[in-house]
């Protein structure tokens, strides 16, 4: 069976990471199940871990009055989950929900910010792979809010000016 | 230059907004064509419109045009029905380079109509599936019902061998699938990247996403091809109104090596 430690290394954002920080993350990580239909967190909820998907599907879901929950992204195998504990208030934004059968190594918000404040040589290697992710993240929400696909936008097969 | 008359054999409604013309000859002469390649169609009385075809490349008594109402003349078109008349000239323009992905992967990237043109590539590809080593389809929408050849798509999916991975902008309430950006599908996506070619045909915002996550992912500016899209009026490089710096998309293109393209996509119009 695989250690941890091993499964933390597979993850890209722990690509080329220092030895030692590893232990230090290995310290504050675990492995956790999630049943289809399970909630990894609900909106509002203190905001305390970040959650490594290594199977499965997680949907990101905004409470909405009218339509009830709605589903605004999905996500899957590698992707991260949770940012909420690194800025205050410390609470989630939206519910997360597995869609399926999911498996996560889960990290401690809190443990991982003590080692942080203890090292920040460590602070500065995870804020560094973390801001990427959330560049990634929030490029995409901008694609989409740019409704690429919409009326009026060129869209590959036809260009009609008459 | 001269339009051929061609005759509505069936008109399919794909989505809302779209819709595809089977059209065969008037002449009965067979047609080919390459993927990739588009046609002229002129609606007679209304004007003409650069259209990419859609359809099999091994059926030559007719042939698929998939249409998105966005004007005037594929707004009229949209009233077209079987039996009825109109102009066609082609085939134009650069094909994909499936004779390049011959023993490699490849990873076709589309989005909203984009899948269009890419669909006869896909068919030629399924056609001769043992040319190839994994076949990826990334394709996006902006919604569930903006899917486009949702039959084929589930055909495709269901083929052990061609893997299909669909996501949307915006789910419903019954949508199970994906719901995200195109490019961010890549990162996942199963191809080897120092043995692929991919092909990418979308918005050009979403082709500027989907390269630098195929560049992540180590594929070369030169094992990466586009189709562009731009104002075209004659078809054949002589009008100018689809000029991309030095090339005409028309003639040129529409399919391009994305190391041609790359530094013409950062410039912008006036």
């Amino acid at each position: 069976m695989r250690q941890l430690r091993d499964l933390l290394l597979t993850h890209p954002i722990f690509h080329d990471f220092p030895e030692k920080y590893i232990e230090a993350i290995n310290e504050c990580a675990w492995e956790q199940e999630f049943l289809a239909d399970q909630y990894l967190f609900w909106t509002g909820q203190e905001a305390k871990f970040l959650y490594i998907i290594r199977d499965g599907t997680v949907s990101l879901q905004a409470y909405t009055p009218e339509k009830g929950p709605v589903a605004i992204e999905k996500l899957g195998n590698g992707d991260i989950i949770g940012w909420s504990w690194l800025f205050p208030p410390y609470k989630w934004h939206l519910d997360a929900k597995a869609e399926s059968p999911c498996h996560a190594l889960v990290l401690d918000g809190r443990c991982i910010l003590g080692k942080c404040a203890d090292d920040h040589e460590l602070g500065y290697e995870l804020m560094k792979r973390f801001n990427c992710i959330m560049l990634d993240r929030l490029a995409a929400t901008r694609m989409r809010l740019i409704d690429v696909y919409a009326k009026g936008h060129l869209t590959g097969s036809n260009y009609d000016f008459i | 230059m001269r339009p051929e008359p061609w005759r509505v054999k069936r008109v399919h409604k794909d989505t809302r907004d779209t819709f595809s013309l089977e059209l065969e000859p008037e002449n009965g002469d067979p047609f080919s064509f390459l993927p990739g390649q588009f046609n002229m169609l002129y609606l007679f009385g209304t004007g003409e419109v650069p259209i990419s075809i859609s359809g099999d490349p091994g059926q030559t008594d007719a042939i698929l045009h998939t249409v998105r109402r966005v004007g005037v003349v594929t707004d009229a078109m949209g009233q077209l029905r079987k039996g009825h008349s109109l102009g066609l000239r082609g085939p134009y323009g650069e094909p994909w380079p499936l004779d390049q992905a011959e023993n490699k992967d490849i990873v076709i990237v589309a989005g909203g109509i984009g899948l269009a043109p890419l669909r006869p590539a896909l068919l030629s590809i399924v056609a001769n599936r043992d040319k190839y080593q994994n076949i990826v389809l990334l394709y996006g929408a902006r919604t569930p019902d903006d899917i486009l050849y949702r039959k084929d798509l589930e055909k495709l999916s269901a083929q052990l061998d061609i893997q299909v991975f669909v996501t949307v902008d915006r789910g419903t309430a019954n949508w199970r699938g994906s719901i995200g950006v195109v490019p961010n599908m890549i990162r996942r996506a199963p191809f080897d990247a120092q043995n692929a070619v991919a092909m990418i045909c979308g918005p050009e915002i979403m082709i500027h996403y989907a390269t630098k996550e195929l560049h992540r992912r180590g594929l070369p500016d030169e094992k990466i091809f586009v189709s562009m899209e731009r104002n075209m009026k004659c078809g054949i490089g002589l009008c100018g109104h689809c000029q991309f710096g030095p090339y005409f998309v028309c003639r040129d293109g529409p399919v391009f090596p994305y190391s041609r393209v790359e530094k013409l996509l950062q410039v912008r119009e006036a």
